[in-house]
């Protein structure tokens, strides 16, 4: 089953699909530029040791996000 | 009219502007191409570093390299972006647009690599692209065709790994190019943006005249960052036909950034395809299971803690040795000149004046070198991302950066080096924040302070060390709590403005260059003697003014120091430090720790033993405890101990950090407000801790 969530929803390890940003995304802009666009393979790797913010890789590369930026976009995760 | 020498015709230098992300390995390629010829300055107005560069073609022909601040994009999230985004399409008033371009790519990272190639490509400037860290692209399988890539762009592709200077000669090599053609754009604009893009290239073209070759690029700047807009001077019909196109998208719901960063990357997916082999996505690489040990839960914050340790650990200790030769020497040469020199003032302004000065700037240099020595390292191994990564939550709580970490830690040592540090924050805003909270974080000049008061305070023999240590640790977990309270009220008040944003990227680990990270620690160095330097030795100088003038006449009973300037301004400070439990001794102490906080021990030493007529010199806490009121009741009590601690845990007593500050935020402002929440807290707190300390029977 596919479904819709947020990124910080995905379980550590497990691959999705971007679908876009929610209208309460910070920068997108700047998000889109460093290669997160609609279809694009985002990993979730990790959480920060205390909890945030958490690692993920997209387009072979490593990022790190607050979860309060990864609340704000959607994947389609199918498990 | 400007009458310039341009009017005489000479072989004009090329430059070449280099450009890449960050993490790309372009500084260590910018110090392989100029070596040490290098020259460090700041963009006039912002404290982005400027560095540029000479070296010589094969034909020894002379080339300037401009090394730019690494970007991500050329719609600037940061005034380091900013920065390179106008020195490239020659909109600085100072900088000359650059005559070609080199953009370094890391090969391992080669999609989001290439979208900054593609925007810097736009520019019509002649171009040669740099594939660096080919090394690392092949160890995670991943192959590149540069012959291929050239044919894709259109430009010249060069194959190097610059930290073992594998491809230099290459590159010099295309850098020496006779009339190289401009580059061309070779991916495609959405469709329903053309139409809009040729009125407003042809606005621009005839009412701005700007030149054809990167008349596009602008075009496109205008069109997809709209803060762009407001900072060219645009004639008001090109604003106009800017602003009827932005309202036809608009009302179609059509986004022009979105659209333009889709067809790029479309277009780089593409040429990906065609020149790139493998790369298994999800096979661990080195970094990866690094990784996995480094922000572990448990040995992350292990490995951390000891790093960290490590560093400050040197900073302490290690870099005072150092510290002390350059003392004994500065003393020793002192005291050279006063023996070879005439008594008179012209030998005290020598000595007491520019030599302290200069001495007061080299001392600072031991611990400045080995400060930036870490965090080069730290830099270039890829850790510096992962400390950020991990404190990040810890500093989130008050609204900062996990990047602010390391300066608010080396400010233990300094707040100097710690305020250099924030540098590598990019909003300007948590930069500030961190630079205004920074001395508050006790620094190693407040150690000899806090040990003569805590001897003042337990002056008894059997006092078990602990009890000491006890208390040390007090005052800087005080000074800590306090930086952190700061920081979240300016947060809260001063800076407000969107939550924080956090888009940070992890490079893979690296193995260091030394050689560039000793260049990086010479260089920032350099700039710290050279811009903070003046002004110590002006204040120094200043300082010695007021304790030697005017003079005490030679029979006159007390010492020259009471008598001067500084004594008077003790005196009649005296007044506002009473409620505190100062006497005008003491502050005599508070206004000579201007010039640096440890100083206060010296002068107390002055003040005390001078006075003192008889030849044996008491050690200077048995004087202090001796000192006593006109009425007879004595000065230092444990309670005035206490308040003068806080006071120093707190006030603002070090113009070294002043101009540090001065030159870092561009403007007299926030050293000075700096000084005045500073000061005034420490006086708030310490009149606290005296009434009530008085109140309490004490």
């Amino acid at each position: 089953m596919s479904s819709v969530r947020p990124l910080s929803q995905v379980p550590p390890g497990a691959e999705a699909q971007i679908r876009g940003f929610d209208p309460l995304c910070q920068e997108p802009h700047r998000l889109r530029e460093m290669g997160l666009l609609p279809g694009t393979t985002i990993k979730l790797v990790r959480w920060a040791p205390l909890g945030d913010p958490l690692e993920v890789k997209v387009r072979g590369y490593h990022l790190s996000l607050r979860k309060a930026q990864a609340d704000h976009i959607e994947v389609i995760y199918s498990d | 009219m400007t009458s310039s020498v341009n009017a005489v015709p000479q072989a004009r230098v090329t430059t070449f502007a280099l450009v890449g992300n960050p993490n790309c390995g372009k500084t260590t390629l910018f110090n392989a191409l100029t070596g040490m010829r290098q020259m460090v300055g700041n963009y006039p107005g912002v404290t982005v570093e400027k560095k540029v560069g000479e070296m010589f073609s094969l034909h020894g022909e002379p080339i300037q390299v401009i090394d730019l601040p690494g970007a991500y994009s050329l719609s600037p999230r940061s005034p380091d972006e900013a920065i390179t985004r106008d020195v490239l399409m020659g909109r600085l008033a100072d900088t000359r647009q650059p005559d070609q371009i080199v953009c370094v790519l890391d090969a391992s990272n080669l999609e989001r690599n290439l979208f900054l190639a593609t925007q810097v490509l736009d520019l019509g400037l002649p171009t040669i692209l740099v594939l660096n860290m080919m090394d690392l692209a092949e160890a995670k399988g991943f192959r590149v065709d540069t012959a291929a890539l050239s044919r894709e762009l259109g430009v010249p592709v060069v194959a190097c790994q610059a930290s073992h200077k594998v491809g230099i000669i290459e590159l010099k090599q295309a850098m020496g190019r006779n009339h190289p053609p401009p580059s061309v754009r070779q991916w495609r604009v959405p469709g329903s943006m053309e139409p809009g893009l040729a009125e407003l290239t042809a606005c621009l073209t005839t009412e701005n005249k700007i030149a054809r070759s990167r008349v596009f690029s602008e075009a496109l700047m205008y069109l997809t960052d709209d803060k762009s807009r407001n900072e060219a001077g645009l004639s008001s019909r090109c604003q106009r036909v800017i602003e009827e196109i932005d309202q036809r998208f608009r009302q179609k719901g059509f986004d022009c950034h979105e659209a333009v960063v889709t067809a790029r990357y479309h277009y780089i997916q593409e040429v990906c395809d065609r020149v790139a082999r493998g790369g298994a996505a999800n096979t661990p690489d080195i970094s990866d299971r690094l990784d996995s040990v480094l922000t572990h839960p448990i040995w992350g914050w292990a490995i951390f803690l000891g790093l960290m340790g490590v560093m400050f650990f040197s900073i302490f200790t290690l870099a005072n040795y150092p510290k002390e030769w350059i003392e004994s020497g500065f003393a020793a040469l002192a005291n050279q000149i006063k023996n070879s020199m005439a008594v008179g003032d012209l030998r005290d302004l020598i000595t007491d004046g520019a030599l302290a000065g200069v001495g007061g700037v080299l001392v600072f240099l031991p611990q400045i070198l080995t400060l930036f020595f870490f965090i080069g390292l730290l830099e270039d191994t890829g850790y510096m991302a992962r400390a950020a990564f991990i404190m990040d939550r810890l500093m989130s709580r008050v609204g900062l950066h996990g990047k602010s970490f390391i300066p608010m830690l080396s400010s233990y040592a300094c707040a100097i080096p710690g305020i250099m540090a924030t540098r590598t924050i990019e909003n300007p805003k948590d930069r500030l924040v961190t630079i205004l909270v920074a001395p508050l974080m006790s620094c190693s000049a407040r150690l000899p302070v806090y040990t003569l008061m805590i001897a003042t305070l337990l002056p008894e023999q059997k006092v078990p060390a602990l009890q000491k240590a006890g208390i040390m640790m007090a005052l800087y977990l005080f000074g800590t709590a306090t930086a952190f309270f700061f920081a979240w009220l300016f947060k809260k008040t001063l800076m407000r403005g969107e939550t924080p944003v956090l888009i940070m990227e992890l490079p893979p680990y690296r193995r260091p260059s030394l050689p560039s990270v000793l260049m990086q620690m010479i260089s920032r160095s350099k700039l710290f003697v050279k811009r903070a330097g003046t002004v110590i030795l002006g204040l120094s100088i200043l300082l010695w003014f007021l304790a030697a003038y005017p003079k005490a006449g030679s029979g006159s009973a007390s010492p020259q120091l009471a008598q001067s300037f500084a004594g008077k301004l003790g005196r009649s400070i005296e007044p506002i430090i009473k409620p505190l439990g100062f006497d005008w001794k003491i502050g005599i102490g508070l206004i000579s720790s201007f010039a640096a906080r440890e100083v206060f021990v010296s002068t107390m030493s002055i003040v005390y033993n001078v006075e003192d007529s008889s030849d044996v010199t008491l050690p200077l806490r048995d004087t202090m405890l001796k000192e006593k009121w006109p009425d007879g009741t004595a000065v230092f009590t444990p309670l005035v101990c206490i308040s003068l601690m806080v006071f120093y845990v707190l006030a603002m007593q070090c113009v070294s950090t002043i101009a540090v500050v001065r030159r870092e935020t561009n403007s007299w402002r926030w050293p000075l407000f700096q000084l005045f929440y500073m000061t005034g807290s420490a006086y708030l707190a310490s009149l606290i801790v005296y009434q009530t300390g008085r109140l309490l029977g004490f």
